[in-house]
């Protein structure tokens, strides 16, 4: 009678980071106990099924197609507050983004943006490059998330399938470093040509000044003491 | 006749008269490309957009965007700041459509949350009438600007005097005319005041009266018609194969408007048509504008109606702003009662306010995605959270910058005026595409 | 260059100064240089009503060459400067530039690696005007302090030893996070 009560949609948590201290203080003499705080930082992860609503049906779609195609693409589907994220292999990236396109069950004719989003804790997958898709023939959204190495950071182009994903491509490769293999024409856009660095990478500081009021200054936003 | 002969600099002709054809004959064998570079400080006052141009003659035969004169690092400087500040960086993005940054912002926020179905009521419909008159004040900037652009000077004054009345509204009620942070995640950060509603409603009457200036100066008119019919074609295959929304989508027939087809707000609960045309041009987009300007007209009034007293916080206390902002005689700050109580009889809720307010509540792990209908097309926010009290990456998708993507197929093979009209048509705000 | 560098001084030339800065002050055409919500605010203050052709100023020259006042509005980015600095050159002498906005005075609320922390780092800037952006009758304020300059400023001989004097105080004033002792 005493059975674990196993919710229906078990939700399994990737962990991507483990803090220490809090205010990233680390010896500084500080009493209040805080600095021996550890935090884990963990993303939702796998969603086992079903995974309810329309979901079930277009994974069972995609992953029928891709197993009569022979690929292993898809890593594991997350189905968090009401969306679907697919992460896909970056070796299959482009057979799995064309069924998704051109099966007709799923239809994925629009893709909104790429981004990235950069996990310096998440060792081996520290680059995850997240496409929007948008079927306008059966109103439905679901977002693609590739992860790369900070070693070895491509990630093949969408562009040959969506055309909209250019200049998405070349802001993600200007802010993380991300190489788009097969985009025509990966140069910077946001910052000036001979910019050196990519800004938006967590281990790129945000290089502002101290603020001069008078008789003081205030230390530049990203030196002071953070509380999270 | 003419006769040519060489120099180092090329073949010169000599022209005397009459003999047109022969000239246009030889000189069609050495075509002679020429490269324009278009800002980015130019006088079509789209921001710092930057085109470069390759014409032979007046046709535009390759035309190529540089952007990213504007980049401000908002996405990242979020990463420093709370919850609730990124609410005032965001506001800066697309700085003519303030309210949905801030909603998309807010929407992805509420649903790292959990509280989405907590907003108030009083909140959804203050949101949805800020909103719609931020769509009319949109508009109206694209039609005075674009019109100025081509020519038209009274279309910017036209639309930059009703453009006025929107903007007392704003300030009557969030204290800014611009760039106002008023939307925060749980609802609105203070309320409308007390008998304003019959100051929107009179702005609104003057307002219906007024926005048809425009348009009976503009439609049909011979030149407007000339320069904008026709010109700037992008089809419906161009516009999905590159992420174009917004009026170039409902351009080409296709009634794409999110309020319709994934409504957010209680958008389904509201009467207003989908404005669409079929004639893919830049014509279409501008009555298309116009068009909207009315059904947003009708959505302020419906708002109007729908307004009962209530919160426009949610009532939650751990995320909740912990109050209400008031004029004073030195500014807009917090309001008397709540200084009254923090100060002078609660110890509590001084701490609790300062807690909010300097480390701002904390978010679930997790990333949402929030889309908005913004009067240039799809807008939203994807957030990530790491469980902290600052975002850990806020990522926008902008209509501008997609739409701009657009400007060698709306350009190429056109001349070199249709590319006013079209980015006209396209109506980017550099701040949101560079952000 | 002009006549007014040739002139002697003395009363002529100060009737002269008086005559061209009333003439500089009345005529000034602003170049286009709106960069972001600044520029929005601008082009309000040029709108019907808060008119700026109340002063002559609704004719924004897209030339610099044909302008003598750059606002410069909105947040200057790290890509943009060398172009401001460029159209700045390209403006003909006797030239004013007022600084609208927090961000183009101090770089505003982006104190990052994108924003030039004030456009002064790049042109000389007459007149600051704050807010965020600034209302246009805060813009106004801003452009009747600059047409007050421009009536004050002196021609030839008299100019140059303005300019030493501005500079000695620019030279010797305190910098502001020196300015101790004010807070009671």
């Amino acid at each position: 009678m005493t059975e674990p009560v196993v919710p229906e949609q078990r939700q399994e948590l990737h962990v991507i980071d483990v803090r220490t201290g809090s205010f990233h203080v680390q010896g500084s003499g500080d009493t209040s106990g805080f600095a021996g705080l550890t935090r884990q930082v963990a993303m939702p992860g796998a969603t086992s099924r079903p995974f309810g609503g329309w979901f079930d049906q277009a994974a069972d779609v995609l992953f029928e197609r891709l197993q009569t195609a022979g690929i292993d693409g898809v890593e594991h589907v997350v189905i968090d507050r009401e969306e679907m994220t697919l992460f896909v292999r970056r070796e299959h990236l482009l057979e799995v983004a064309r069924i998704l396109r051109d099966d007709e069950y799923l239809r994925f004719e629009m893709c909104l943006g790429v981004s990235g989003v950069h996990y310096p804790g998440d060792t081996d997958r520290e680059l995850h490059v997240i496409a929007n898709l948008l079927s306008l023939t059966h109103n439905r959204r679901v977002r693609l998330e590739v992860t790369c190495p900070d070693s070895d950071r491509h990630v093949p182009s969408l562009v040959s399938l969506w055309p909209s994903a250019d200049w998405h491509e070349r802001e993600t490769w200007d802010f993380f470093g991300i190489i788009f293999d097969g985009h025509p024409a990966l140069t910077r856009i946001m910052m000036p040509d001979d910019w050196a660095g990519h800004p938006q990478r967590k281990d790129y500081p945000l290089n502002g000044i101290d603020v001069e009021f008078k008789g003081a200054t205030n230390a530049a936003p990203h030196t002071r003491r953070s509380y999270s | 006749m003419s006769t040519g002969y060489e120099t180092t600099e090329g073949r010169v002709h000599t022209v005397t008269g009459g003999d047109w054809d022969s000239v246009r004959g030889a000189a069609e064998g050495a075509k002679e490309r020429v490269v324009v570079n278009m800002g980015p400080q130019h006088p079509s006052t789209h921001g710092v957009l930057r085109m470069i141009l390759e014409l032979e003659g007046e046709t535009v035969m390759e035309a190529r965007g540089a952007i990213g004169y504007l980049h401000t690092g908002i996405e990242k400087t979020m990463e420093y700041r709370s919850w609730t500040q990124g609410v005032t960086l965001v506001t800066r993005m697309d700085y003519l459509t303030q309210f949905f940054n801030e909603t998309a912002y807010c929407m992805s926020v509420e649903k790292l949350l959990g509280i989405s179905d907590d907003v108030p009521e009083r909140a959804k419909v203050i949101r949805v009438m800020m909103m719609e008159l931020c769509r009319i004040q949109s508009h109206l900037v694209a039609l005075g600007t674009g019109g100025m652009e081509l020519g038209a000077l009274t279309a910017m004054t036209n639309g930059f005097r009703d453009r006025e009345l929107i903007l007392d509204i704003f300030e009557g009620i969030t204290g800014l005319r611009m760039n106002n942070a008023y939307i925060r995640p749980g609802g609105v950060a203070n309320d409308i005041p007390e008998g304003f509603e019959k100051t929107i409603a009179d702005n609104l009457t003057q307002l219906k009266k007024n926005l048809h200036d425009n348009a009976n100066m503009l439609i049909d008119n011979p030149i407007w018609t000339a320069r904008n019919v026709g010109t700037g074609y992008l089809d419906l295959t161009a516009c999905v194969a590159l992420g174009v929304t917004g009026p170039l989508l409902r351009a080409t027939g296709l009634p794409w408007d999110l309020r319709r087809m994934q409504p957010y707000l209680d958008y389904e609960t509201y009467e207003f048509d989908v404005i669409t045309e079929n004639t893919c041009d830049n014509y279409g987009r501008f009555l298309i504008r116009i068009r909207e300007m009315d059904e947003s007209v009708k959505i302020v009034e419906q708002c109007l109606d729908r307004l009962r007293p209530g919160a426009v916080m949610v009532a939650d206390k751990r995320i909740a702003w912990p109050a209400q902002l008031q004029v004073g005689a030195d500014g807009q700050g917090n309001s008397f009662e709540h200084i009254r109580k923090i100060m002078g009889t609660s110890m509590e809720s001084l701490i609790h306010h300062f807690k909010l307010v300097t480390e701002g509540f904390t978010v679930p792990t997790g990333q949402a995605y929030v889309p908005l209908e913004s009067p240039k097309g799809e807008i939203g926010a994807h957030v990530v959270s790491d469980g902290g009290t600052r975002p850990y990456r806020v990522h926008f998708r902008e209509p501008s910058f997609n739409n701009l993507q657009a400007i060698p197929a709306l350009c190429e093979g056109g001349m070199v005026a249709d590319v006013i009209a079209s980015v006209a048509s396209i109506d980017p705000v550099m701040g949101g595409v560079d952000r | 260059m002009g006549i007014e560098e040739s002139l002697p001084e003395g009363v002529l030339l100060t009737s002269l100064e008086k005559f061209a800065g009333y003439a500089q002050k009345t005529s000034m055409w602003p170049v286009t240089f709106g960069l972001a919500c600044c520029a929005i605010e601008m082009m309000a203050a040029a709108g019907p009503r808060y008119d700026l052709g109340r002063f002559g100023m609704e004719v924004f020259r897209a030339s610099p060459r044909q302008a003598d006042l750059m606002i410069v509005a909105g947040r200057l980015s790290n890509k943009m400067a060398p172009i401001l600095r460029q159209v700045y050159d390209q403006m003909p002498d006797q030239k004013w530039v007022l600084s609208m906005g927090a961000c183009a005075s101090s770089g505003g609320m982006f104190n990052n690696y994108a924003i030039v922390q004030g456009v002064d780092h790049i042109v000389p800037v007459d007149v600051y005007v704050p807010g965020c952006p600034p209302r246009p009758e805060q813009l106004i304020d801003g452009i009747i302090k600059v047409r007050e300059m421009a009536q004050q400023r002196k021609q030839g001989a008299q100019r140059e030893r303005q300019v030493v004097e501005l500079e000695g105080f620019a030279l010797h004033a305190t910098p502001i996070a020196d300015m101790k002792g004010l807070v009671r």
